[in-house]
Order: C-alpha cells, then sequence, then structure tokens
C-alpha cells in the first residue's frame, strides 16, 4: 500500500481509528488503562492501609510531612501538560503536523518540571531521615507516588521517543494511533496523579 | 461403554464401603465424631449441607445419566438428525430459582453459626472481685511448638493444653514467627495466628480426655510454616471441673522452682547449665519464652510433639534436634553435650512432673 | 519480508528461526502447546513424588524441606506454568478462526505474550539448581515467605512477574481481537460459546493480575530492598498479602475453568449433533461468574480473623457463584437430551467433566459455609475439592481438545483406541487419588504436610490414593505417546474432520494457509458453519469480500529479545541482596536490553507484509489442489 499524500481536507476526521491497526490501538489502550487503573486501585488500597503506620514511637506522619503547596503546583503543571496534549491533538485531526510536534513538546517540558519537582519533593524526605525503608508508612507512600513517577517519566519517554521518530516522517495514519495512544496514556496519568494529590496529600494533611 | 459405566458404579461402592469400614477416623482426632457444642454444631452442618448437596448431585446425575443413555448414536442410528433446540425459558428459570431457593436454606445456618462461634464478648465479663469470669488461654504459635498461658490463673505450660469440661474456653490466638493455624478437629474448626494482631476465639470441651485411646485429643497446626510443619502437633487433655482446678492449683504450686547448676543430680545440673535459659520448670509465669515450659513434661503425652514419651526419644532429640524437625529453633543453642550427660538430663526432664 | 507460502522444505536453521520469530497465532497456539506440556509434566512429576512421600506414615522418600519445595512448584507451575499456557495454546489456535480474522489484534505481542512467560518460566526453575526452588506454598503467605532462607521465595516473585506480564499482554491482545476483528455478520450473540469465554476470562485477566503483579512487588522489595510492607515491627501487615495474592488468585481459577467450559461448549453439540441449548444464558451465565468471581476471594481467608460481617459475606456471596455455575451443567446436559451422541475420545472427557466437576463444584458450596470451612480450610477436603475441579474440569477440557483440536492444530489426529485407554487409566487414576482425600481432611489431616505420624486413621486412604496417582501418570505417559506416534501418522488434509463441526474453524480444510481464510467469511447467523452445511453448502463458507491482496504481519525477534532481557535482568535482582558486585550492573544490562529493544521496535515502521493474489492461489492450489479451499 503507497503512502497516501493526505491534506487537511482529506484526512480523516479520525485519523486515529481510520485503519485496522488504528482502531486496535485505540481499543487497545483504553483496555491497557483499564489494567493499568486496577493495579493503581491495589497500591491505593495498599497504602491507605498501612498509612501513618511505622515502628513504635515513630515521628512522621503525613500530617506533619506533606507540603500542600508544593502538590498543588505539581498538580498545576500536570493538570496544563494534559490540556496542551489536547492541543496537539486537536492539531493532529487538523492533519497540522507542526502543531502536533510543538505542542507535544511542550507537554514532555511540563512534565519534565512535574518530575523535577517530585525528585526536589523526595531528596528532601530522605534528606529528613523519611526513606523508603524507615516504616510501612514510608514504602507505601513511596511506592505508591513513585509508581505513578514511574508511569510518568515511560510516558515522557514514549511521547520523545514519537516526537524524534516521526520527525522527519510527517503525520500519517500510521503513527496517528501512536499519538493518540500516547496522549490517553498521559491522560490517564494525569487523572491517577488528581487521585493521589487527594488521598495523599489533601486527606493526608487535612483528613 | 456400558461395561465402563458398571465397572464405575462398582468402583463406587467399593469405595463408599472402605469408608464405613474405616468407621470415620480416629475419635481423638476426626472431624466426624465432635466433642464440644461448636464441634458439633460444625458437623451438623457438614450433614445439612451434604445433604442439600446430595440432594443436587442425584438430581444431576438422573438427568445426565438418562439424557446420554437415550441419546446414544449406537442405538439411534448413524442416519438421525436431532432437533436443533435453541432453550427453554421455562427451564433456565427453574433451575436458577430451585438452586437459589436450596442455598438461602443453606445460607441461614451459615449466618447464625457465624456469629454464634464469633461472640466473644464474655472474655471482657468480670465477677464482683473483678476476676474474669471466663476461662482464657492465650495461645502462642511458635516455630515449632505451642505456649499455653492461663493469664488469670498465672501459669503457663506448653505442647499440652488443659482444659475443663462444660464450660466455654476462650483463646487469644497469636504467632511468634510467622503464620500458623490452631486446630483440634475433634473439638471444633480453627483459627489463624497471625503475627500482627490477636485473634479470639472459642471451644467447648464435653467428654473427658481419659477415655481416649492415648488420653488425649490431637492438636493440629493447620498453615504451612516450614520444613517441620507437619511436626508441629499439640495435645489436649480435657479434664472435669475439679480435675482442672487440682491441676491449676498444682501448677501454682511450683512457683519458684527452678534447676540448680551446683546440684548432685548431673541431669539437674546439666539442665541448669544448658537448657534452663529457655526451658522453665515453674509453671508460674507469662508466655514470651524461648523454649517451652518443662514443668509438667513428664506428664505429657510425647516427646517434642510427635516422638514416643520415652527417655530414649529425648535423648535422640537432644542429640540431633535438627534430624527430628529440620528447621527448629533448638538446633545449636547448647554445646556439645556427652553421652552421659544427655541421659542424666533425659532422667531428670522425665521426671518433672506434678501430677501425684 | 515476504511469506513462505510456497516454499519447499526448510531446514533446521530456518525452521528454528521461523518459531523463534514468528507472530503467526496458529504457530504460538502450537508453541503454547508445547510448553504447556512440558511443564504439565515437571508439575505432574513433583505431584507424583509427593505422593510416593505420602504412601506410607513416616515416610523419608524426601526431606520436609525437599517437600515443601516440590509442593510449592506443583501448585505455581501446574496453575501458571501448565494450565494457563495450555489453554491460551486452544485459544491461539482457535479464536481467531473461529471469529473470521486473519490474526489477533496485536500479533507481535502476541509473541511477547509467549515468550515472557517462557522465559519467566524457565527462571523459576532454575531455582532448582540454584540454591533451591521456592518452598512457601503456591500462595507465598508473607511472614513465611519473608522468614524462608536462600533465593527460593526470589525467583518465585520474579519468574511470576514476567510470566504473568506476559499473560496479562496476552489477555489484552484477546480482548482488542474479539472484539475489533470479528467477521462480518459475526455479532456479538453469534460468537462462540469458546470465543466468548476467552473474552470474559481475558477480561479477568486483565483485573486480576495488576494485584498480584502489585503483592509479587511488595514481596520482592520487602525481601531484596529491605521496604516494610510486610513487617509488623515496622508497621506492616502480612494479611495485605493475602488480600492481594486472592483478590487474584480467585479469579484466576476462573480465568482457567472458563475456556475449559468453553471448550465443552464447543465439543458437546458437535458429538450430540444438536445445538448448544440456552445459548443465551451460558453467555449470560459466564459473564455473572466472571463478575461474582471478583467479589469472593476472602473464601479463601474464612479463618484469617476478618470478622463475623466479613465472613458472612463472602459466604453468602461465594454461594451466589453455584446458581450461574449451576446452570450452565443443565445446559450441558440439556444439549446431550434428545441429541444423538458419539462416544468420541473428546466426548468420553466431556461426559467424565460433568459428573466430576458437579463433585468439586458441590464441595465448593460446602466450602462456602463459613463456619464448616473452620474444619475444612486447610485440610485435604480442600485439595480434594480443587483438585475435583481442577483435574475434573481444566485437565479433562485440556486433554478432550488435544484430541479434538489436533486435526486444525498438526493437520493429523490422535489414536482414538490410545485415546479411550489414556481416558480411563487417567480418570479412575484420579478419583482414586482425590475421593478418599475428602474424607482424610474430615478426619484430621491437614494439608501441606511432608508426613504423618502412623495410626491416625489415615494411613490406608493415602495409600490408596497414592495409587492413583501413580495411575494418573501412566495416563499421562500415554498421552504423550500418543502425541509422539502422530506426529508420523499420515496428513488429513480434510475438512471438518469430525463430520459435525459448526464453527467457523472446522469450515477450513487443513493444513491451515498462513493467512487463514482466503477471503473474509460471512456469517449468516449462529453455528455459521453448520448454517452453510445445512443450506447444501457443503465446501464451505460464503465470503464477505473478493479474493484480494492479503495483509499479513511480520515476524520479528525483538519480542524473544525483551524476554531474554527481563531474564537477565531478573538475575541481577535476584543477587543484589547478596552484595555481588556484578547484581546491579546485571540488572541495568538486562533492562537496557528491553527497553533498548521496546525503543527499536517504536522507532522502525512495520507496516507487514502484502501476499498477492497470484501467491493466494498458488498456495491453495499447492495446499489442496487444483479447485483449492472454497
Amino acid at each position: 500500500m503507497e503512502e497516501t499524500k493526505f491534506t487537511p481536507q482529506t484526512w480523516p476526521d479520525k485519523p486515529e481509528q481510520a485503519t485496522m491497526e488504528g482502531r486496535n490501538k485505540f481499543v487497545g489502550i483504553w483496555i491497557f488503562i483499564c489494567s493499568d487503573i486496577t493495579l493503581f486501585a491495589s497500591v491505593f488500597a495498599t497504602y491507605l492501609s498501612l498509612k501513618d503506620k511505622g515502628p513504635a514511637g515513630m515521628e512522621y506522619s503525613a500530617a506533619e510531612l506533606f507540603e500542600l503547596p508544593l502538590a498543588f503546583v505539581m498538580t498545576m503543571l500536570l493538570l496544563t501538560s494534559s490540556l496542551t496534549s489536547v492541543y496537539a491533538m486537536y492539531h493532529m485531526k487538523n492533519h497540522n503536523f507542526k502543531g502536533v510536534q510543538i505542542w507535544m513538546s511542550i507537554t514532555v517540558l511540563l512534565g519534565l518540571g512535574f518530575l523535577a519537582l517530585e525528585i526536589y519533593e523526595f531528596y528532601h524526605y530522605v534528606h529528613d531521615g523519611f526513606g523508603y525503608t524507615q516504616s510501612a508508612f514510608s514504602s507505601a507512600f513511596f511506592t505508591l507516588v513513585g509508581t505513578h513517577g514511574l508511569h510518568v517519566v515511560i510516558g515522557l519517554v514514549w511521547i520523545v521517543c514519537l516526537i524524534v521518530r516521526n520527525a522527519r516522517r510527517g503525520l500519517s495514519l500510521y503513527n496517528a494511533p501512536k499519538y493518540y495512544a500516547a496522549s490517553i496514556f498521559w491522560h490517564f496519568i494525569d487523572v491517577i496523579w488528581v487521585f493521589i494529590f487527594t488521598v495523599v496529600y489533601l486527606m493526608g494533611v487535612l483528613g | 461403554m456400558m461395561k465402563g459405566l458398571k465397572k464405575w458404579r462398582l468402583f463406587s461402592l467399593l469405595a463408599v464401603m472402605t469408608v464405613f469400614l474405616s468407621a470415620c477416623g480416629e475419635d481423638y482426632l476426626t472431624t466426624l465424631k465432635p466433642t464440644g457444642a461448636v464441634g458439633k454444631e460444625q458437623f451438623n452442618l457438614l450433614l445439612f449441607s451434604i445433604t442439600i448437596m446430595a440432594l443436587v448431585v442425584i438430581v444431576v446425575s438422573v438427568l445426565y445419566l438418562y439424557a446420554f443413555m437415550k441419546a446414544r448414536r449406537s442405538k439411534l442410528g448413524e442416519d438421525y438428525m436431532p432437533k436443533q433446540v435453541e432453550g427453554s425459558h421455562t427451564l433456565e428459570v427453574i433451575w436458577t430459582v430451585i438452586p437459589i431457593i436450596l442455598l438461602l436454606i443453606l445460607a441461614v445456618p451459615t449466618l447464625i453459626s457465624t456469629y454464634k462461634f464469633a461472640d466473644v464478648k464474655a472474655m471482657d465479663e468480670v465477677n464482683e472481685e473483678g476476676n474474669k469470669t471466663a476461662l482464657t488461654v492465650n495461645v502462642t504459635a511458635k516455630l515449632y511448638w505451642w505456649e499455653f498461658e492461663y493469664p488469670e490463673q498465672g501459669i503457663v505450660t506448653a505442647q499440652e493444653l488443659v482444659v475443663p469440661t462444660g464450660e466455654k474456653v476462650y483463646f487469644n490466638l497469636k504467632a511468634a514467627d510467622v503464620k500458623h493455624s490452631f486446630w483440634i478437629p475433634a473439638v471444633g474448626g480453627k483459627m489463624d495466628t497471625n503475627v500482627e494482631n490477636v485473634n479470639k476465639f472459642y471451644l467447648q470441651f464435653d467428654e473427658e480426655s481419659e477415655g481416649l485411646e492415648q488420653g488425649v485429643f490431637y492438636g493440629k497446626c493447620a498453615e504451612l510454616c516450614g520444613p517441620s510443619h507437619a511436626l508441629m502437633d499439640f495435645k489436649v487433655k480435657v479434664l472435669d471441673r475439679d480435675g482442672f482446678d487440682n491441676w491449676v492449683a498444682a501448677m501454682q504450686a511450683t512457683e519458684g522452682q527452678t534447676a540448680s547448676a551446683e546440684s548432685a543430680d548431673l541431669g539437674e545440673q546439666t539442665f541448669a547449665n544448658s537448657c534452663l535459659m529457655c526451658h522453665a520448670v515453674s509453671g508460674v509465669g507469662a508466655s514470651g519464652a524461648m523454649g517451652p515450659n518443662l514443668t509438667t513434661f513428664g506428664d505429657r503425652n510425647r516427646v517434642a510433639g510427635v516422638l514416643e514419651h520415652t527417655e530414649e526419644s529425648i535423648e535422640k532429640w537432644v542429640s540431633d534436634p535438627e534430624s527430628i524437625k529440620p528447621g527448629n529453633l533448638m538446633t545449636g543453642k547448647y554445646g556439645e553435650l556427652s553421652d552421659e550427660e544427655i541421659s542424666a538430663v533425659a532422667d531428670y526432664i522425665m521426671g518433672l512432673s506434678i501430677e501425684e | 519480508m515476504s511469506s513462505a507460502a510456497v516454499s519447499n522444505k526448510k531446514g533446521f536453521g530456518a525452521t528454528l528461526w521461523d518459531y523463534l520469530t514468528t507472530v503467526d497465532h496458529k504457530k504460538l497456539g502450537v508453541m503454547y502447546l508445547f510448553a504447556g506440556t512440558l511443564f504439565f509434566a515437571i508439575a505432574g512429576l513433583e505431584a507424583l513424588l509427593m505422593r510416593i512421600q505420602l504412601m506410607i506414615p513416616n515416610s523419608d522418600f524426601v526431606s520436609a524441606g525437599t517437600f515443601n519445595e516440590l509442593l510449592t512448584m506443583h501448585g505455581t507451575t501446574m496453575l501458571f506454568l501448565a494450565a494457563t499456557p495450555l489453554l491460551f495454546g486452544f485459544m491461539n489456535a482457535v479464536v481467531p478462526l473461529q471469529i473470521g480474522a486473519r490474526d489477533v489484534a496485536f500479533p507481535f505481542l502476541n509473541s511477547l505474550g509467549f515468550w515472557l512467560f517462557f522465559l519467566g518460566a524457565l527462571f523459576l526453575h532454575l531455582s532448582f539448581f540454584l540454591g533451591g526452588a521456592p518452598d512457601a506454598g503456591w500462595t507465598n503467605y508473607a511472614s513465611l515467605a519473608l522468614y524462608s532462607p536462600g533465593h527460593g521465595i526470589d525467583f518465585y516473585v520474579l519468574g511470576l512477574q514476567i510470566s504473568g506480564a506476559g499473560t496479562l499482554i496476552s489477555g489484552i491482545n484477546f480482548i482488542v481481537t474479539i472484539i475489533t476483528m470479528r467477521a462480518p455478520g459475526m455479532t456479538f450473540m453469534r460468537m462462540p460459546l469458546f470465543t466468548w469465554t476467552s473474552l470474559i476470562s481475558s477480561a479477568l485477566i486483565l483485573f486480576a493480575f495488576p494485584p498480584l503483579t502489585v503483592g509479587l512487588f511488595l514481596m520482592l522489595v520487602d525481601r531484596m530492598f529491605e521496604a516494610n510492607f510486610f513487617d509488623h515491627t515496622m508497621g506492616g501487615n502480612t494479611v495485605i498479602w493475602e488480600h492481594l495474592f486472592w483478590i487474584f488468585g480467585h479469579p484466576e481459577v476462573y480465568i482457567l475453568v472458563l475456556p475449559a467450559f468453553g471448550l465443552f461448549s464447543e465439543i458437546i453439540p458437535v458429538f450430540a449433533r444438536k445445538r448448544l441449548f440456552g445459548y443465551s444464558s451460558m453467555v449470560f451465565a459466564t459473564i455473572l461468574i466472571g463478575f461474582l468471581g471478583f467479589m469472593v476471594w476472602a473464601h479463601h481467608m474464612f479463618t484469617t480473623g476478618l470478622g463475623a460481617t466479613a465472613n458472612a459475606i463472602f459466604a453468602v456471596a461465594t454461594m451466589a457463584i453455584a446458581v450461574p455455575t449451576g446452570m450452565k451443567v443443565f445446559n450441558w446436559i440439556m444439549t446431550i437430551w434428545g441429541g444423538s451422541v458419539k462416544v468420541t475420545v473428546p466426548m468420553l472427557y466431556a461426559l467424565g467433566f460433568i459428573p466430576s466437576f458437579v463433585a468439586g463444584g458441590v464441595t465448593g458450596v460446602m466450602q462456602a459455609a463459613a463456619p464448616l470451612d473452620y474444619q475444612l480450610h486447610d485440610s485435604y477436603f480442600i485439595v480434594a475439592h480443587f483438585h475435583y475441579v481442577i483435574v475434573g474440569g481444566i485437565v479433562t477440557a485440556i486433554f478432550g481438545s488435544m484430541h479434538f483440536y489436533w486435526p486444525i492444530m498438526f493437520n493429523r489426529a490422535l489414536s482414538e483406541k490410545l485415546g479411550v485407554l489414556t481416558f480411563w487409566i487417567f480418570f479412575t487414576g484420579f478419583h482414586l487419588t482425590f475421593f478418599l482425600q475428602h474424607f482424610l481432611g474430615l478426619m484430621g489431616m491437614p494439608r501441606r504436610v511432608f508426613t504423618y505420624q502412623a495410626n491416625q486413621g489415615w494411613d490406608l486412604f493415602n495409600f490408596i490414593s497414592s495409587i492413583g496417582a501413580i495411575m494418573m501418570a501412566i495416563g499421562v505417559i500415554l498421552l504423550v505417546i500418543n502425541i509422539i506416534i502422530t506426529a508420523k501418522s499420515k496428513p488429513l488434509n480434510c475438512r471438518d474432520y469430525w463430520g459435525d463441526g459448526r464453527s467457523l474453524e472446522w469450515a477450513i480444510q487443513t493444513p491451515v494457509p498462513f493467512y487463514n481464510f482466503k477471503q473474509t467469511p460471512l456469517v449468516r447467523g449462529y453455528d455459521p458453519y453448520w448454517l452453510e452445511k445445512h443450506d447444501g453448502n457443503e465446501e464451505g463458507m460464503v465470503y464477505a469480500e473478493p479474493l484480494g491482496d492479503i495483509h499479513m504481519p511480520n515476524n520479528s525477534i525483538l519480542p524473544l529479545i525483551m524476554s531474554i532481557g527481563t531474564f537477565i535482568a531478573a538475575f541481577g535482582a535476584l543477587y543484589h541482596p547478596d552484595g555481588k558486585a556484578w547484581a546491579i550492573p546485571v540488572l541495568i544490562l538486562g533492562l537496557a536490553i528491553t527497553v533498548g529493544a521496546m525503543i527499536v521496535r517504536s522507532v522502525k515502521d512495520d507496516l507487514g507484509f502484502h501476499v498477492h493474489v497470484e501467491e493466494v492461489i498458488a498456495t491453495e492450489e499447492h495446499l489442496y489442489g487444483k479447485g483449492g479451499n472454497k
């Protein structure tokens, strides 16, 4: 099959679903998200069981440890990055390759900002003695937030790979579903963060 | 096919006969001859559920056999084309509703018993003097032995649980190292001993254990805990009320008992030097010892939970515990003992007793 | 990379490379079948050794520690590395054909799923040679698992993590395949039952494996990186492991039994010459069982001390599952009723399955009564129950389906005579082994015991039970012999081997071409092939498209490389707590290989290849002679 040359007019409305492979990836990423939700649900449940639990006389607690302002800034960065990925998808639907690349890049930058703040936050805790092995609470906290952070790293690597690999190829019905799947994954990470912000930080400090 | 079926029926008959002929197990161990209200109620639930399930099995078997016998191609011929039936709404309703009803019937005694067996409120009741009215035993499961503390009476023993007839005996269950499970099959169901929390339940003992073949009920560990999980047996002695009170008094009378390293008896001397730091010889105390309390060792039923209760067994055990119970925590805790010392200490330990 | 359709005999090296790089669902199905059979034999040997040890009281045939390793590996291998791959083998071989597709939705991931499973299984089995296998039971409860010395448990955690990832990937693959790639006219309610059960089972995999992944991860970090999830002195709790494990573990058994049910729902109508009774109820029951399967996990924890209310809720929920399961049994019986039953080997297994599974199911309902379970839990009664449903349900389905689907998978038929002999020896041995174990449990015998004292009333039944095990071993050996001699038999080269095929996989002449149907079939109703046959269309299906170029996926070595990367990384992780200097570098190397292969995959364009019409026609002629496969 030769590569059809598309124009914004001939480009399908839903480019990510215009081929069989595209439709499969579309359904596939959503099905995958279901399994990832279950993964995070299990980690959340573990965290909630072990929140504030540690050796006798432990002096660390969620209320005293977590700083809401920092978590709020991180949340804003991640939420905005989700928005910018939506812009990228908008441009994809309009066959505007440059728009896709630019807004995906901004998404990556915002994501990196989030990650930098998170690394700073973790470093701060470890420096204060609240490390991974300090207690059940600390193990659960770092595992939950760390698993999310790992998903952020994976998402960033994924999107950067797409930006780089497609730089010379341009937009096509072959790589449109790839961008779409990555953006769904990115939204998912964002939604999970909202839960983390609520359950870990907000409820931890205020609850 | 017919021959195969006949063989199968014959086989089941033989199996059933074998079952009855083996008389349902030993009365000190089997769940099928329970003593005490808890075990009896669980046995009744067994019979009740078997009856309902047998009904189901009979109905299904009859339908299945009839359907098959009528449908054999050998009888119908190669050319017969059956009617392609889609289904039957009526039948679907019948075989949904009837099982639901049967399950509801089963659910009633299930739920009643579930709540009943969990009712341990009596553990907190006290009389006018502030003493607990219910008999409570703190059970600590360890690798690979059982510690039994009677907190109200201030006594502690190991490996052989002593209880009275005719009253609910309550248990606080905990594990000291890994998860175990406390089970006296002939008396009632089990409860796990966890490392992080205390489980509570009760059992009732209706008949004295004196009438049993070995004079004791058998207790088992019912959760895989390591290589010697199968060897973590304990025993249960059930006495009448007076007998139990006498036993408690005799235990309390051992206060202060100890072994002296200066003793003239080689056995006592060896014991004091090599064993006393883990094994107490006074029945007064609390749980948390490194090794089983040996105050009543001479009155017990087994050595190390599984060996015959003889001096020879003690010698075998003390010489090489690892060969008897792989992974046990006594291995290597005391230095080399000479054969003479081992023989003497076995004699000494066998002599530890509170029964007249 | 072009097709090898009209190739001549390939050399050994070329064939090996073909299998190492294949993404073809049919080949992967064969690979799953052989790998599953291999691990079934290993796990069976472990069971035989256990039964020999338990044949007499106070035996020292194997040591206590070895016995614990055997029982752990037997359970783990049978469930994860034998039953699952064997069922995946059938799902791969049959489902795409049943829905009229050319392959699954993600052929590359299909291959990845297989290699991850295989390398995880290999890693786990290396434990026998590297210090000892895991020994805390297939359930690996937290306090014992943390306490267990040596690396056995670490092999368990890492091996299952890798294998489990493969299973999860395959689960996603089949869900998407069944949703998006059905032939025109095949609505959901025209799908064969095996496809339905594969779909629901895959959905169970999707939701059940992540909790296991999390549990294994927590165990890993507790053991290797001093985390505190299960250490109660640091605030942890071992019951968390129990919950996570059983939230996975209960659906896991439905993951296995639902495809088994599906296979029997294919076998029985064919050999009764009658359509499946109550199709919509069967579909509904499958979905309900899948859903309820997630609501009952704590019935494995009745004695843990969760409290009366928790026990009460889970008792009732567990009893509820009996209703849709019973519905299925009645529907199978009613399929036979009024039919014309030919007792071939697959049908023999189906007929043996019904009473055996019902027996296992009713003891399950008994165990659902929580207060009764206080006596039954962790005793041989439980062992009897689950072997009745697993062997009576799943193993009979696998053995029967081997006979049933061998013609499609290998263009050969297993020997009927040997199959009948195998059945009777195995089936008799099975009942002999496990029926008496119900009574052993009731007579106070706990499970997972490496020996027992004499004169507790258990000697005779243990002895007989072990005889039964030997019979089952003989049965399995006969099955393997059957497979070997069949390899040398004449090819069938026919369509609809059993004569009464109803679904699409029987409409295609064997050997099945690598592209499956040359034109996507048009499905005009439920049991589409039966419909066409009885409409006078003897030679096959009506088609939904004209003959044209066929688009097929490329082979790739990357899935194998990715899996090897995880295998290498696992060694690094395993030896890190020992302080080995090379451990972290090896871990990083392994991960780099995997991630690197993933990036290579991502960066390359992989558009598949086209089989041109002329080549299709030539292939058909080569396989079937002039006129070809209609």
